[in-house]
């Protein structure tokens, strides 16, 4: 009972921790493009990658200061979007589903090949380009902070405290937004786009600022991953992370403010706690109602895979029985049916 | 049928009988008409006052011929029924004019502005609205949502200045007023915090063509605007339609039901295989011979006669000859003369 409820602790305090910061930035950024525009944008992690190598880069090779790093992050993003956009929103939804995915795998090879290790630190990485981002850590980075049972590091803290605040602002941001006639337009778009141009609204240059905005967010993201994990690896930034921020927004649920935050936390509660709690079923002498003993039937190299086994059935339950995710409007997703 | 009450009079007066009648003071609504009154019953005619000018528009998919239109004009302030057989290119036409799509050749202009190479949404921004054949309600808007996005020049849809809500929100407030009153007329006020897919299909024509006002147009170009809609809102859809031109618009409309396009419109454009066959008043059309034969077919009110018979059999045969003879040499039906020439 108390290893469970450890784990229960060591969910909690990844709810809270920089790896759901990371979820929940991508996916606000994807509520933006696919929530309220509708676009499919299956390469979110392209434009945290370009966030993230961003600072990396431009501090650790370049020797710029970190404001800049973000700075250069951010236009990076932009470009991104603009690239990926200007040829593919003209056309139908699948051409940028296409083409994003497509560029995603692409950027991520073409910064661990060996050609591009002069800028990237090709799969050796690139460290050493957050200690100015600490030196403004008001209180001390080395310290240990313990806050309702978890404990933090005091670089930690300061990562989420700046992570969270970000989150915030990005929630609000697209809150005033969708409450304006721009976000009308938005959804107008993501409902039907010749309804749109009929009524005279110029659907391609409202995709593509949707398409830049989401990226930025995404690129933020990377940008508190680069900080947090405190190393730049390519293949930090696999693909499957934009369908893991996809399984977020869906289980918070889509075109909600919150829809994607709730669910990037809920996300990490559920392959921390699944981590653990399974770990400890399986290292103690625990069996199932004395029929067989939990650790001969799984390994501990198993549990890193059935925790998204998990969050796999959890998905599948939750889109029978809650299609809307946790703060959907159900009469909204039902309309989608006929 | 009260919301047709306003409109009842006039439409007595407007019936398909009215020549007559019409020498007699018309409502200001029918200025169209009497201006169409002279206008001879050609092909590509000269109107008085046209809005829209079509060029030379053709239009091919592949070796498909979809339109191909010499020349047509439309009559500002008044109802210009559309109508011709399935596949005569009416909605490519209408596609064409709003932007939808571009033409192979041709000029087409609005108020003697050309609307080439426009984009749809830049049609739209002229005062050139179009409806859908298959209703585009936006289902998970809001009806009232749905009527807001109508309106034009909206200072909140630029992306900075949405975030700053002074900037727009007087303007919105006018907005969701002129709706909630367009709403109203349309009978659909009771609805506008429901989602627009949960009307019925009727009400979500309804909503476009309310939706569409919003923005003022100056021409209205509705996609049979009473298919699958029932009998009763038809009525007041008619009504509707009539108010418009009573304010001024012009109005183009596509429309397979006869008595429909008898009763309101000013004027009628027959379209069949890609080209205008017919224009003129409704009550001409249906005595048009062109017209006819594009409904009905050429041969289909007397069965074929035996010489009849034997003449298109013997027209079929040369035309298989025709193919089969490569050096283009006379032949004749004489079989030996055949052997001949093979030889």
């Amino acid at each position: 009972m108390g290893e469970l409820l450890d784990a229960f602790q060591l969910g909690v305090r990844a709810m809270f921790a920089y790896q759901a910061v990371f979820f929940a930035l991508l996916a606000i950024g994807l509520n933006l493009h696919f929530g309220y525009t509708g676009l499919l944008n299956f390469g979110q992690i392209a434009f945290a990658m370009v966030g993230g190598y961003g600072i990396a880069i431009s501090v650790a090779q370049w020797d710029l200061p970190f404001w800049v790093g973000v700075v250069v992050g951010l236009g990076a993003a932009v470009i991104l979007a603009l690239l990926l956009g200007l040829p593919t929103l003209r056309l139908r939804a699948d051409y940028l589903a296409i083409v994003t995915i497509a560029s995603a795998e692409a950027l991520r090879l073409l910064f661990r090949s060996v050609g591009s290790s002069e800028i990237t630190g090709s799969t050796s990485g690139l460290f050493d380009y957050n200690s100015s981002f600490f030196s403004l850590c008001p209180w001390s980075v080395s310290g240990r902070f313990d806050i309702l049972g978890t404990r933090w590091r005091g670089s930690e803290l300061w990562v989420i405290t700046i992570g969270w605040s970000i989150v915030l602002l990005a929630c609000l941001l697209v809150w005033a937004l969708m409450r304006s006639p721009w976000g009308r337009v938005l959804r107008a778009v993501r409902e039907d786009e010749d309804a749109a141009r009929a009524l005279g609204k110029n659907v391609y240059a409202f995709k593509m600022q949707s398409l830049v905005l989401g990226g930025v967010f995404g690129a933020l993201g990377g940008m508190i991953y680069a900080v947090g994990t405190g190393s730049q690896n390519p293949d930090q930034y696999q693909n499957a992370n934009t369908f893991l921020a996809y399984g977020a927004l869906i289980l918070g649920g889509a075109a909600r403010v919150l829809g994607p935050v709730i669910g990037a936390m809920l996300l990490w509660f559920i392959i921390a706690f699944s981590d653990s709690a399974l770990a400890a079923l399986v290292s103690g002498d625990n069996s199932f109602f004395g029929l067989f003993e939990w650790g001969d039937l799984l390994s501990t190299t198993d549990i890193a895979y059935i925790r998204f086994i998990i969050i796999g059935l959890g998905l599948m339950l939750l889109m029978i029985f809650r299609p809307q995710g946790i703060l959907g409007d159900r009469r909204e997703v039902m309309l989608d049916a006929r | 049928m009260p919301a047709d009450q306003p409109h009842g009079a006039s439409a007595a007066s407007s019936l398909p009988q009215a020549p007559a009648t019409t020498a007699a003071p018309a409502p200001p609504a029918r200025l169209a008409q009497a201006a169409l009154r002279d206008v001879p019953w050609e092909i590509g005619v000269a109107k008085p006052d046209p809005a829209i000018v079509v060029d030379g528009v053709t239009r091919t998919f592949g070796g498909l011929t979809a339109v191909s239109v010499d020349h047509l004009e439309v009559q500002r302030g008044g109802i210009t029924g559309l109508i011709g057989p399935n596949g005569a290119g009416k909605t490519t036409l209408f596609n064409l004019l709003t932007g939808f799509d571009q033409p192979n050749a041709g000029t087409w202009s609005f108020d003697g502005r050309s609307l080439g190479r426009l984009s749809p949404h830049q049609v739209a921004r002229l005062g050139v609205v179009r409806t859908f054949q298959l209703t585009k309600a936006l289902s998970r808007l809001t009806v009232l949502q749905n009527m807001l996005l109508g309106a034009k020049d909206q200072r909140g849809e630029g992306f900075f200045r949405s975030l700053v809500p002074g900037v727009w929100r007087k303007q919105e407030q006018a907005n969701t007023e002129k709706a909630l009153d367009l709403l109203a007329r349309f009978k659909l006020d009771a609805k506008k915090d429901d989602f627009a897919g949960t009307l019925s299909g009727g009400q979500r024509k309804l909503l476009e063509m309310a939706r569409a006002l919003m923005s003022d147009p100056k021409v209205v170009m509705l996609d049979e605007p009473m298919a699958g809609v029932n009998p009763a809102l038809t009525q007041s859809l008619l009504g509707h339609v009539k108010d418009l031109r009573e304010q001024g618009m012009t109005v183009i409309f596509v429309e397979h039901d006869m008595d429909v396009v008898r009763d309101i419109s000013d004027w009628v454009v027959v379209m069949a295989a890609g080209k205008v066959i017919a224009e003129g008043p409704p009550e001409s059309i249906s005595q048009n011979q062109a017209v006819v034969d594009a409904y009905l077919g050429a041969h289909h009110d007397a069965p074929l006669t035996v010489e009849e018979e034997d003449q298109v059999l013997a027209e079929a045969e040369a035309a298989i000859a025709r193919e089969e003879g490569t050096s283009g040499e006379v032949l004749s039906s004489d079989g030996t003369d055949r052997e001949g020439t093979q030889r």
